[in-house]
C-alpha cells in the first residue's frame, strides 16, 4: 500500500538588494529540510547550490525579488522572481565565466560568472525568462 | 547505532540551567525533570558542553594511570598540546623525560608522527587524490559533524590516519622489531586534550580497532608531571619533533606542516558551521586545504587542557619557531606508512536528523512542524529543554515534546482555562434561582 501524496512545504523569501549578509539563508533552511527529508548527499549539494547563486544573483544583480521553494516527496521546485532590471542577453549570460559584477563585487568574491551556468547543471529541469526592463524569472526543479 | 561517548553527565552536579543546550552544535542535549540528557546518536563528542557548563557537570570519561598496569612494556604517546601547557622554561625535553618517570617505559611524541602524516598527505594532494577542497580529518570532533550535518562534504575529507593512530602503530611495530615484545605486551597511551579522541579511540571511524590502548586525561597528567618534574641533569635524549610536528596543536599548524599555499583553517564549532554552509553551497572552491577544528585556537583550546588556549598557543608558536619547520624526506613517510596510512572503513553520513525511514510522513512531518513553529513565541529562551523553539516543534513532531512543554503556551492554556472557570462560576442553574444569591 502507498502512502496517500499530500501537499508539498512551501518556504517563502523576500530578497531584498545589495544584503549580502542575508544571502544564503534560503540555501540553508532548504538543505536542512532536505535533511530532515532524508535526502541524498548529493542531492543535498545540487539543491544547496542552486538555491544559493539563485539567491546571490538576486543580491547582487537585481532590484530585489522573491524566492519560494516547494519541497514536496518527490521533487524540489525553486522559483525566483525579481523587479528587475532583467537580462537583456540570456544566451551570454548564461555562458561560462560571462559576468557583468563590478570590480567592487568581484572583490568581495563573487562575479566568476558560473552562478546560472552551475545553476542549470544542478538542476533536472532550469528554465529562465527575462529581458531588458523586466524582472527575470528563474524555475529550477530536482528530482529526489 | 549507538557507539560509545566520552562526553557524560555528573547528575549530581546538573543544575538543569539551560546553558549547554544553548551551545551544542548538533542539538543533542534536552533537559529533562531538571537535568541535562544527551541525546547518544546525535552527540559528537566535541566536549564544547564540558566548556560551556558552569557547574562542571559534563566531563570526558578516560582511562587512568592504573590501566597501565594491564600492560608489560608501557608506552606513552603525547599530543603534541601537552607541550603548550607548560611555562616556556619547562622544556619539551623535560616534558618527555617526565613522562617517563611518571610510570612509562617509552615514549614516542605524536608530533613525529604528525611530521610524516603531513610528508603523506601533501604527497597524496599533489597527486590529486582527493577532492579539492580537501579537509583534515585531524579533528573527530568536526568530522563526525559533517557527517550529521554536511554530508555533501563527506567525499572532500582526507581519510588518512590521524596522528595519533599512525605514532601508535609505529610504535608498536617497533617495539616489536627492536626489543621483541609481543603485541599484545605492549601498551599505549595518548594523552588526550578532548573528549573527541577518546572517542575516537573507543569507537574508530577510520579503523575496526584503535592501535591506542588507553586514553589519559591531559589534565591529570598535567597535575601528576607538574608535581614531578625530572631534573634538567641525566636526562635523556628523547625529542624527535621539529616545529612542522608541533603545530599540529594550533589552528593553522596542519596547514604550514602541509607547506600549503592555499589554505584555509578555522577554529571553533560556531566558525566551522558557517565556513561549511559555505562550502555545501558550493563557495570556496579555490582552496586547496581546509583544516577545521571544533576548538577555538585548535587542540590547545581541547576542553581537556588546563592553560589558556590563547597563552597556549603563543608557546606552541615560539616551539615551532625554535625548532623550525624543515621537512625531514617525504620518501620516508612513503616508506613507513603507504601499508596501513588509509582508513578502512567508509566514512558514511548519519542520518539523525531525518523525521521518518518513509519519505511522504517525514514530509507530512516537516510540513506538522512549519506549523507548530509558527504557533510557538519564537524566544528560543530553552525554558522547555530544547535549545529553541525550532528544536522544540521538532521534539514535538518526533512524539518526545508537548507543546505545554513551551511555558508560554501552557500560560496561555492556564488562562483561557481560567477564564473558563470565572465564566462557569457566574452561571447559576435555574433550578437555584438569583434569589438565594
Ligand atoms: N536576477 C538577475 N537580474 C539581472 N541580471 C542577472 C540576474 N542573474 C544573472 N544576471 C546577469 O547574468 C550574468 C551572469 O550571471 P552568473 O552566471 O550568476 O554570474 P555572476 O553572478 O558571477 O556575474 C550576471 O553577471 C548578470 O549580468
Ligand atoms: S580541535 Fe583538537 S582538542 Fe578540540 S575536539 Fe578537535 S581534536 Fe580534540
Ligand atoms: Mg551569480
Amino acid at each position: 500500500m502507498t502512502t496517500e501524496k499530500i501537499r508539498p512545504l512551501v518556504l517563502e523569501y523576500t530578497i531584498v538588494s545589495g544584503d549580502f549578509a542575508g544571502g544564503g539563508k534560503a540555501a540553508s533552511d532548504v538543505k536542512r529540510c532536505l535533511s530532515q527529508l532524508g535526502c541524498q548527499s548529493e542531492v543535498i549539494r545540487r539543491v544547496a547550490v542552486a538555491t544559493y547563486e539563485a539567491e546571490m544573483n538576486m543580491i547582487i544583480h537585481s532590484f530585489g525579488g522573491k524566492i519560494t521553494i516547494y519541497i514536496s516527496s518527490d521533487n524540489i521546485r525553486i522559483l525566483c522572481e525579481d523587479t528587475g532590471p532583467g537580462i537583456p542577453d540570456i544566451e551570454l549570460a548564461m555562458q561560462e565565466g560571462y559576468s557583468t559584477a563590478s570590480d567592487k563585487i568581484r572583490e568581495m568574491g563573487f562575479g566568476a560568472g558560473m552562478g546560472l551556468p552551475n545553476m542549470k547543471n544542478c538542476s533536472d529541469f532550469f528554465c529562465i525568462d527575462s529581458g531588458e526592463g523586466q524582472g527575470t524569472k528563474v524555475e529550477m526543479v530536482i528530482n529526489l | 547505532m549507538g557507539y560509545f561517548h566520552s562526553v557524560t553527565l555528573d547528575k549530581e552536579k546538573c543544575k538543569g540551567c539551560t546553558t549547554c543546550i544553548k551551545y551544542c552544535p548538533t542539538e543533542a542535549i534536552r533537559v529533562r525533570d531538571g537535568k541535562a540528557v544527551i541525546i547518544d546518536e546525535r552527540c559528537i563528542d566535541c566536549g564544547e558542553c564540558i566548556r560551556r557548563c558552569p557547574h562542571q557537570a559534563k566531563m570526558a570519561v578516560t582511562d587512568t594511570l592504573d590501566s597501565l598496569d594491564n600492560f608489560k612494556y608501557k608506552v606513552v604517546i603525547p599530543a603534541p598540546s601537552l607541550y603548550g601547557q607548560f611555562k616556556k622554561e619547562i622544556t619539551v625535553e623535560r616534558i618527555l623525560n617526565s613522562l617517563l618517570a611518571l610510570g612509562f617505559d617509552y615514549v614516542f611524541e605524536v608530533a613525529q608522527a604528525a611530521e610524516l602524516v603531513s610528508d603523506f598527505i601533501a604527497g597524496e594532494l599533489q597527486k590529486g587524490k582527493f577532492k579539492r577542497p580537501a579537509i583534515s580529518s585531524a579533528c573527530p570532533a568536526v568530522i563526525r559533524l559533517i557527517q550529521v550535518r554536511f554530508p555533501a562534504l563527506l567525499d572532500n575529507v582526507i581519510t588518512i590516519l590521524s596522528p595519533m593512530e599512525v605514532a601508535a602503530r609505529l610504535v608498536k611495530k617497533r617495539l616489536q622489531e627492536e626489543k621483541g615484545f609481543k603485541v599484545e605486551e605492549i601498551g599505549v597511551f595518548f594523552i588526550s586534550p578532548c573528549a573527541a579522541k577518546v572517542t575516537s579511540v573507543k569507537s574508530p571511524l577510520s579503523t575496526e580497532k584503535s592501535y591506542v590502548d588507553g586514553v589519559l586525561n591531559m589534565s591529570a597528567v598535567y597535575a601528576k608531571l607538574i608535581n614531578n618534574l625530572v631534573d634538567e641533569e641525566n636526562m635523556h635524549l628523547l625529542q624527535k619533533a621539529n616545529g612542522r610536528g608541533i603545530g599540529w596543536a594550533i589552528s593553522g599548524g596542519e596547514s604550514l606542516a602541509l607547506k600549503s599555499e592555499n589554505y584555509l583553517a578555522v577554529d571553533g564549532n560556531e566558525n566551522v558551521i558557517k565556513i561549511r554552509e559555505l562550502l555545501e553551497m558550493g563557495k570556496l572552491q579555490d582552496i586547496d586545504f581546509l583544516e577545521c577544528q571544533a576548538c577555538l585556537g585548535g587542540c590547545v583550546g581541547g576542553p581537556l587542557t588546563v592553560e589558556n588556549s590563547f597563552i597556549a598557543k603563543k608557546r606552541i608558536k615560539l616551539l615551532i619557531d625554535k625548532y623550525g619547520t624543515k621537512v625531514k624526506g617525504p620518501d620516508n613517510a612513503y616508506q613507513k606508512l603507504s601499508d596501513f596510512a588509509y582508513w578502512v572503513k567508509k566514512l558514511e553520513p548519519r542520518e539523525i536528523l531525518k523525521l521518518d525511514d518513509d519519505r511522504e510522513k517525514a514530509l507530512g512531518k516537516m510540513i506538522k512542524l512549519e506549523e507548530i513553529l509558527k504557533n510557538l513565541p519564537g524566544l528560543d529562551c530553552g525554558s522547555c529543554g530544547a535549545p529553541n523553539c525550532r528544536a522544540l516543534a521538532e521534539d514535538i513532531v518526533r512524539g518526545k515534546g508537548s507543546e505545554f512543554d513551551c511555558i508560554f503556551k501552557l500560560r496561555e492554556r492556564i488562562k483561557v482555562l481560567a477564564e473558563h472557570m470565572v465564566e462557569l462560576s457566574n452561571k447559576v442553574p435555574p433550578s437555584i434561582g438569583k434569589k438565594l444569591g
